[in-house]
């Protein structure tokens, strides 16, 4: 693998996987919060399999560059971390995230679905490993999207207002990095083309049947992923304190 | 009784069944052997490199079985451990052997049953009670106290139960 690919490769790993780690944060805060302890215990078990494939990430991205999963987890800033803002943002009402876990879910599962054919071996072998946790994942936040749509106006009008909100955030998912084209050419990485227009063709019609709008504006909220909220400032000011008390503790 | 450092006992065939003892640390009456969780060994001289796999890729307790083989191997005497992670092929819950799954429902968790790369077929299979024996039982969470279980309810002797999910 040449110098650019190389680089390349772990510029994608590291937004892979800080999308997964500050999702998984993210849902890791209903622990003690949900609505009946049933949604406490799937929410902490959903946030631990995006953090197990999160550390799945950076440790293929340490065998390219060194980095530790620890260091760039704990000792990064927000400017540094490449998540998209879709994942940072609060939790919400439990319609927002929710809504946002199923959105996720879904192009999580076409993507690892697509990285099984991954020219690069470490990518295919972990995207194998990954996609059938993702089934429950998916089977979960699913049967929830037509429990919230179709449950009582209250119900259906909290998702709707999540699902305006969301779209174009969850848009930015599907956008390139700047230098992905190698590896699309590598047979590495899928076109993000093909990623969304399969999950279009899922979520759409998915949404539509559980008595949902979806928004008309198709333009990505945003396309750079080193912009960031004061939302994840705030995340990672939590995540990253106790580590940052005394960074030389062995754990 | 092994003479520890006797090289006559560092054997690949000694090393499985030393590993035999080593339990899974969330389910202490099946071993890691058992699970399919040690997927090689490989004994030359008095060093051993034990190859195995992650259930699932969050599991907490991977450091635990890691520490635990460590352990195990230098007890029977070897100078040097190394224990490595791989993860393909992805493990199954259809490598559980018979003999785990019948200590598994003893335990009170319903083994899962074999599907051959299929889990959603799963969803629609009955979970039988590991207390009662019936098949008149619901999901109540798909999700439970670890990440390889999920939680039932027994409606003929209406104890709730665990079953060790499909993987």
């Amino acid at each position: 693998m040449n110098e650019e690919t190389k680089t390349a490769l772990a510029n994608k790993l590291l937004a892979w996987a800080d999308d997964e780690l500050i999702l998984g944060h993210r849902d890791s805060e209903w622990t003690g919060h949900a609505p009946i302890l049933e949604e406490d215990i799937a929410f902490a078990n959903i946030a631990q399999d995006e953090i197990g494939h999160a550390i799945l990430w950076y440790s293929m991205r340490q065998e390219l560059t060194g980095e530790t999963p620890d260091e760039l987890v704990y000792f990064r800033e927000a400017r540094a971390y490449r998540n998209v803002q879709f994942v940072e943002l609060p939790k919400g009402d439990w319609a927002v995230s929710m809504l946002r876990q199923y959105l996720f879910d879904t192009a999580e599962m076409i993507l690892l679905t697509n990285l099984q054919g991954s020219a690069y071996t470490p990518i295919a072998e972990a995207a194998a490993k990954m996609r059938p946790e993702e089934i429950y994942h998916f089977r979960h936040t699913s049967a929830w999207m037509k429990r919230l749509g179709l449950g009582t106006a209250e119900s259906n009008r909290r998702t709707q207002a999540a699902l305006d909100y969301l779209w174009r955030y969850a848009l930015q998912l599907f956008v390139p990095l700047p230098d992905e084209a190698v590896l699309v050419d590598a047979g590495i990485v899928p076109d993000t083309a093909v990623l969304l227009q399969e999950w279009r063709s899922k979520v759409i019609p998915f949404l539509q049947d559980a008595g949902l709008t979806i928004p008309d504006n198709d333009t990505p909220k945003l396309t750079d992923r080193s912009q960031h909220t004061e939302h994840l400032v705030d995340l990672l000011g939590e995540m990253q304190m106790v580590a940052r008390l005394d960074p030389q503790a062995e754990w | 009784m092994v003479n520890q450092g006797d090289m006559n006992v560092l054997t690949e065939e000694a090393v499985w069944q030393a590993l035999d003892d080593v339990k899974d640390p969330e389910i202490p009456v099946v071993s890691l052997v058992e699970m399919g969780i040690v997927r090689d060994v490989v004994v030359d001289g008095d060093t051993v490199t034990v190859t195995m796999t992650p259930t699932f890729s969050g599991c907490p307790a991977l450091r635990v079985m890691e520490q635990d083989i460590t352990a195990k191997m230098a007890e029977l005497g070897f100078a040097s451990v190394s224990v490595q992670t791989v993860l393909a092929p992805p493990w199954s819950s259809d490598w559980i052997t018979d003999e785990a799954r019948e200590k598994l429902q003893a335990f009170g968790l319903a083994p899962p049953m074999r599907h051959n790369g299929r889990i959603e077929i799963t969803f629609y299979a009955p979970v039988v009670c590991p207390y009662c024996g019936s098949e008149d039982t619901a999901v109540k969470n798909q999700f439970g106290p670890t990440l390889c279980r999920a939680i039932y309810y027994c409606n003929h002797c209406q104890q709730p139960f665990e079953q060790f999910k499909a993987l």
